[in-house]
């Protein structure tokens, strides 16, 4: 289906926020799941969560950082613009339910996938603690938004420039833990490495912590075993079994290595799209 | 020409693209018949009293008839006659296996070589199509019923085009982007152009039938939900789409794909003119397919395009159980596939950023025939030896995917997750709800697949009429 651009914002340097035309999709996706995009007819599939939507207004809001060609040419969009193919819902939604106390903990273009998550447990009765990180004040994002759908929210920076002056898992440790808060349930969504810490230090105390992974996907609809990750010892798809899983029980190693697959050809895919884009217009 | 001359005739060989230089491209690799060789192969076909061949054709086409008209030169007529029974010649022309089908019951093959019906047909498709316009029967008149079919592939779009015709309300929800189904992310260009499958569906949208691609039915919307819209009957045909894995270790090394992923991104998301399309493709040096099947055939013919040096085709038991067909076990040799049969991998050996470098194998033998009536292979102790490779297509079949039948309640499915139906009218455990095509048999053929939507179509014609 394709779709139309009808907000456009820029949250930070490489942080770019679209609203798009899409009230199927707005009138049935639930908290977790994602959709897929493809821009134009010789574009790739790119999944991005649902960060938010609209089922009145009939809209579908994605957060994405620019890390290659398909999402720096998504950032070129402008309001008003369509793209091919908008897909979803797609992955199973987040398993919401009353359990005490969740710890939400969103780090850099997580914040955006863990901010539904938040605002479903909050509705179901939950104490919400967020964690918002970042590597320094500017890159905080959807604090306001973080904000009012949790009980507490805590900033963590890298640098400490802004809040607590470390990593989310540290902040996790020092300002809940070992403050004797009583945790129930930890959710955490950002890069790999910061859900693997997060993961080290709730595994020390038994806290129970679900991740949302992000493979690469193809069809996102269980027909091709590119996002297939190994959790508990066994081949897992992330896109129809997941996308969030049990963090004690992932293999992050070879999720990072499979991340790594086409390095080479997405910096020639990029290097292409930049040369084409002065010469004719780019796609 | 007398039935002596017609009786000396030769089978007339496809014309085909050098071995050598069609391994490096994408192209079609038979040409087709002349208008000249079809004539002349046609005569051949001493137009049997009892013509056994249309029983082994799946949907019966009038194969004498056909092939009496493009003797006669008439080739529209010829097309014409075909499309009464069959709408995707161009297709079936070139990918059924009409060594198991109509030719294998074609008599001349009882001495000597059967008549050429696949190569006919599609050289009649082919003919019809470059004349450009094909002819848009009149639209029948409406009965206000609407079907909603799930699933683009060869099941679905001949149910789509057996109910448009009858002047019913179709359309086809479809997960991908592209109409098709394994028309079209499976089968690879040089075996079935992408351009030949396009003009089928557009044919089937000008004759009214609405295509509603990146629809995910179990996500976006249940079956309950369509109906709750007002549809009054639904047919499935979602394929057998979901990969099988071997689960020996190592096998999630970078490197390693499904014959699923590996043929998508270079067929659907035409990962082989990377850069101009976006999606990557490992172009591997030293590639290993494992597998005995068309699909495994398609993958290692595709991976020698991509450029590898080295493409082993390795297989567990010998070529003679080899369920792909022979003619595509024959353009694999010829193209430099190498085989390693009576072998099978036991594990995957990677470096240490996670990239697959070696593949262990055993060598087998055969023993007792197993439930398939084939030869069971039996890993011979101690032959362990290690094959380098950088790249590695598992191609060992496919499954059930469980969208649909998760999310449909009262929807009966077998120990495996097929659909259950009554086999003659594709009808399931869900009134109103028909499935057909490999949903419900397993990865079976294109044909059978059509065979299996024109018995749904009529029965689904039925129920709604009835309603
Ligand atoms: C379920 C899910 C939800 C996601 N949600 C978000 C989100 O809300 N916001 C956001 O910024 N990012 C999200 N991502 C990651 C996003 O899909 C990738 O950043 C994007 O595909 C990169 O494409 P590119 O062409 O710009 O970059 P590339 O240069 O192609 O790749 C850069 C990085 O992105 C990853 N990547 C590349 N292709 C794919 C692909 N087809 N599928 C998944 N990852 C890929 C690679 O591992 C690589 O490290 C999500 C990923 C998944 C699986
Ligand atoms: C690589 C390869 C080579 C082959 N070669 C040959 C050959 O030479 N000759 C031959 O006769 N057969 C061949 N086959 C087998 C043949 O292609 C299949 O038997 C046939 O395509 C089955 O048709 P189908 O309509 O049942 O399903 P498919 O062709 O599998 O189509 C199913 C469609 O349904 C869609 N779908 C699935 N779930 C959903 C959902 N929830 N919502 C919406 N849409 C959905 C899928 O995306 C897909 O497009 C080959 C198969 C493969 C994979
Ligand atoms: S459809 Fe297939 S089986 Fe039937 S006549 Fe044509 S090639 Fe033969
Ligand atoms: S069996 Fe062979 S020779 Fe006889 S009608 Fe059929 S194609 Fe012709
Ligand atoms: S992306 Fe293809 S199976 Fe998950």
């Amino acid at each position: 289906m394709a779709a139309k651009v009808l907000e456009k914002e820029q949250l930070s340097e490489n942080v770019f926020k679209l609203v798009f035309d899409a009230k199927k999709i707005a009138k049935k996706r639930k908290p977790g799941q994602f959709v897929v995009i493809r821009i134009h007819e010789e574009g790739e599939r790119i999944p991005l969560t649902i960060a938010n939507a609209d089922p009145e207004k009939g809209t579908v809001t994605v957060i994405f950082q620019t890390v290659g060609k398909t999402t720096t040419h998504l950032s070129g969009l402008d309001v008003g613009d369509e793209i091919l193919d908008l897909v979803g819902p797609m992955g199973k939604p987040t398993h919401i339910e009353k359990v005490g106390t969740v710890v939400c903990i969103g780090g850099g273009v997580g914040v955006p996938c863990v901010y539904p998550i938040a605002q479903g447990m909050r509705e179901a009765g939950n104490h919400v603690i967020a964690i918002v990180g970042a590597r320094n004040k500017d890159l905080i994002l959807m604090e306001d938004e973080m904000k009012a759908v949790s009980d507490e929210l805590l900033i963590a920076t890298d640098d400490g420039s802004y809040g607590f002056h470390g990593f989310v898992s540290q902040a996790l440790e020092e300002e809940c833990i070992k403050k004797g808060k009583k945790i129930d349930h930890v959710v955490s969504v950002g890069p790999v490495p910061m859900m693997m810490a997060v993961c080290n230090t709730t595994k020390k105390y038994n806290i129970p912590t679900i991740v949302s992974l992000n493979p690469i996907m193809v069809d996102a609809t269980g027909m091709c075993g590119a996002c297939r990750v190994s959790v508990g010892g066994k081949t897992r798809f992330v896109c129809v079994d997941g996308p969030e899983f049990d963090g004690h029980e992932v293999d992050f190693k070879q999720l990072i290595d499979r991340q790594r697959i086409y390095l080479d050809q997405e910096k020639e895919s990029m290097d292409h799209y930049c040369s084409c884009k002065q010469g004719r217009g780019g796609k | 020409m007398d039935m002596k001359e017609r009786m000396k005739l030769p089978r007339h060989p496809m014309p085909e693209q050098d071995p050598k230089v069609r391994a490096r491209n994408f192209d079609e690799v038979p040409l087709g018949y002349t208008p000249e060789t079809a004539k002349e192969e046609a005569l051949r076909c001493i137009q049997c009293k009892n013509p056994t061949c249309i029983e082994g054709c799946p949907v019966e086409i009038d194969i004498p008839g056909f092939i009496k008209l493009v003797a006669e030169g008439d080739f529209l007529g010829a097309a014409r006659k075909i499309k009464e029974k069959n709408a995707l010649p161009a297709i079936c022309g070139r990918v059924c296996p009409q060594e198991d089908q109509c030719e294998a019951r074609c008599i001349r093959g009882k001495k000597g070589e059967p008549v050429a019906i696949g190569r006919l047909e599609r050289f009649v498709a082919d003919y019809e199509r470059s004349q450009g316009e094909v002819s848009i029967p009149e639209a029948a008149s409406p009965t206000g019923k609407k079907i909603a079919i799930v699933g683009s592939g060869p099941a679905g779009l001949t149910v789509a085009g057996d109910l448009i015709k009858l002047g019913h309300d179709v359309t086809i929800f479809e997960a991908l982007h592209k109409p098709g189904g394994v028309l079209v992310y499976g089968i690879p260009e040089f075996r079935l152009p992408k351009a030949i499958v396009a003009s089928e569906i557009d044919y089937l949208k000008k004759l009214g039938v609405k295509v509603a691609t990146s629809n995910v039915i179990g996500k976006l919307k249940t079956i309950d939900e369509l109906f709750e819209e007002g549809y009054d009957a639904v047919f499935l045909g979602t394929g057998a789409g979901a990969p099988t894995f071997m689960n020996i270790p190592g096998e999630n090394y970078n490197g390693i794909y499904s014959a699923n992923e590996y043929l998508t991104r270079s067929n659907l998301m035409k990962a082989y003119l990377f850069p101009e399309y976006d999606t990557p493709i490992v172009k591997g040096k030293n590639v290993a397919v494992i597998g005995g099947g068309n699909v495994a055939m398609d993958s290692a013919r595709t991976a020698l395009r991509l450029g590898a040096d080295n493409v082993y085709l390795v297989y567990r038991r010998s070529e003679k159980e080899m369920p792909a067909r022979i003619e595509e076990v024959h353009h694999a040799k010829e193209e430099g596939i190498q085989f390693h049969l009576l072998t099978n991998p036991t594990r995957y050996i990677g470096d240490e950023n996670g990239w697959v470098i070696g593949m262990e194998c055993l060598r087998m033998e055969l023993g007792e025939p197993d439930a398939s009536g084939r030869r069971r292979p039996v890993p011979i102790k101690g032959s362990e030896f290690v094959i380098d490779v950088d790249t590695v297509v598992v191609a060992i079949g496919t499954g059930a995917n469980p969208l649909i039948q998760s999310t449909t309640p009262g929807l009966d499915t077998n120990k495996w997750g097929y659909i259950m139906t009554n086999e003659e009218t594709g009808q399931t455990s869900r009134e109103g709800v028909f499935a057909g095509g490999d949903i419900v048999t397993g990865s079976a053929t294109v044909i059978l697949a059509m065979g299996a939507g024109r018995k749904a179509a009529t029965a689904i014609h039925k129920y709604v009429m009835n309603k």
